[in-house]
């Protein structure tokens, strides 16, 4: 059972909550979303407790969050795009402390979980329609139709467009939670590979450098995706909010 | 549909071990490894929509109402100063500027000052020089005048005296030659026949 790469993503009951026949336990899951959503909150609150005039080191990585993510959404959906700065950042933040706790061993990931990552990745959306006809009215669908498209071609270019605009949630959500549950399954198998291994005595433990070395390169890579996973999240949801707020392409 | 019997699966052995440990999760593993991957199972669903719509939820209200305020107005302030100091060092350099004009105008001043009372003093020597030759040159003049007049008077008075010592000699002469008696008054207007 050590070994079983999948019982990492097990939920596991903590406190078992039912309401109307549905089951709302809290679980270990929850445990990770709550720990992330404090630890995140946490760490934004207390680095820029002391408002310093020169940052510290804390209240620098607090500052380059926020300048990252807003320069991202700036460039992306331009000044208009800013009212939603505080969705795209909490997005960012979450998704990537989400990422970042996964990486502790025994600890859950809570990103995945394809639905959570699905119920971002709608939220993203729902923001984008939800937005794009309150701003718009009908006019929002001409999203649909890019400019300069000969008349023949026009119902097979917008069937495209709402294809591609449907498979948005599912792409965007697939790509986190795909990632995330890959990376750790791999992990989870190359360092499977070294304790069964080292079980086979001296021959066994100089078969296990090479997995050790590959858990330990994946590792660094796996760092790497996390922050790229939510980078790639938040940039999505910026171009996304764009055609939002600028539908005519 | 499909998530009533996946929940009823899950709770039937969390009654009887309300707490997962590891047996517990093996065994609710190896039920689901029949059927589902856990990131798969719609009976975890419910939970984990409602415990991220609440800790998102959360988050994202901190964030929007504490959080990210502070933070920007962090950075605001911190523009704001640099901005003002930017400004502040300016306004030095500016007023560094004026000081600077101010005393090259001052030093300028002086120069043009120091080279008037130069000329004014080299012009007053110069005067002074030409006023005390002037004055010299004068004195001379009255000197050579006077001994002009002294040599003319004793050219005149030797000139007299040249008359009677011819009157004189011409008539002792005369005397000598002659003898008797000489008329002095012939004597003197053939001394000044002969001198004409």
């Amino acid at each position: 059972m050590a070994n079983d790469p999948i019982h990492q993503f097990q939920i596991a009951k903590w406190i078992p909550i039912e309401i109307g026949g549905l089951d709302f336990s809290f679980t270990n899951s929850s445990a990770f979303m709550v720990a992330t959503a404090v630890g995140a909150g946490a760490f934004l609150y207390l680095t820029t407790s002391s408002r310093g005039l020169v940052p510290g080191r804390l209240q620098s990585i607090s500052e380059m969050s926020y300048e990252f993510v807003a320069n991202m959404l700036r460039d992306a959906a331009g000044t208009q795009g800013m009212k939603f700065f505080p969705l795209v950042f909490s997005l960012f933040m979450f998704v990537l402390v989400a990422n970042l706790f996964g990486m502790f061993p025994y600890f859950f990931t809570i990103t995945s979980h394809l639905i959570v990552t699905f119920a971002l990745a709608l939220l993203v959306i729902g923001t984008v329609v939800v937005y794009g006809f309150m701003k718009h009215g009908f006019g929002f669908l001409k999203l649909f139709v890019p400019h300069g498209v000969p008349g023949v071609l026009v119902p097979l270019v917008v069937a495209i467009e709402v294809i591609s605009f449907l498979s948005r949630p599912i792409s965007l959500s697939v790509r986190l939670f795909a990632n995330m549950l890959a990376g750790h399954i791999t992990l989870k198998v190359f360092a499977g590979f070294v304790t069964s291994l080292s079980a086979f005595g001296a021959i066994g433990v100089a078969g296990a450098i090479l997995p050790l070395v590959m858990t330990v390169a994946l590792t660094g890579l796996e760092f790497l995706v996390a922050f790229l996973q939510a980078y790639v999240f938040a940039v999505l949801t910026c171009m996304y909010l764009n055609d939002a707020i600028h539908p005519g392409h | 549909m499909f998530v009533t019997p996946g929940y009823a699966q899950e709770t039937a052995p969390a009654e009887g071990d309300a707490h997962g440990d590891a047996a517990h999760t093996e065994v609710a593993g190896g039920e689901h490894g029949s059927g589902v991957f856990p990131p798969f199972d719609p009976a975890s669903y419910p939970s984990q929509l409602l415990w991220l719509a609440i800790t998102f939820g959360l988050f994202y209200l901190f964030l929007k109402k504490v959080a990210l305020p502070r933070i920007g107005s962090i950075l605001e302030v911190r523009r704001d100063r640099i901005a003002q100091d930017l400004d502040q060092a300016a306004r030095m350099k500016e007023e560094a500027d004026a000081a600077i004009a101010a005393y090259e105008q001052e030093l300028a001043d002086a120069r043009k000052r120091a080279t008037a009372i130069a000329q004014e003093a080299s012009a007053g020597a110069k005067s002074e020089a030409e006023a005390e030759r002037k004055q010299v040159e004068a004195a001379l003049e009255k000197r050579l005048q006077e001994s002009e007049t002294r040599i003319a008077a004793i050219k005149t008075s030797a000139l007299k005296e040249v008359d009677t010592i011819a009157e004189d000699t011409a008539a002792t002469i005369v005397q000598e030659l002659l003898g008797g008696k000489v008329d002095k008054a012939a004597v003197a207007a053939a001394v000044r026949s002969a001198r004409e």
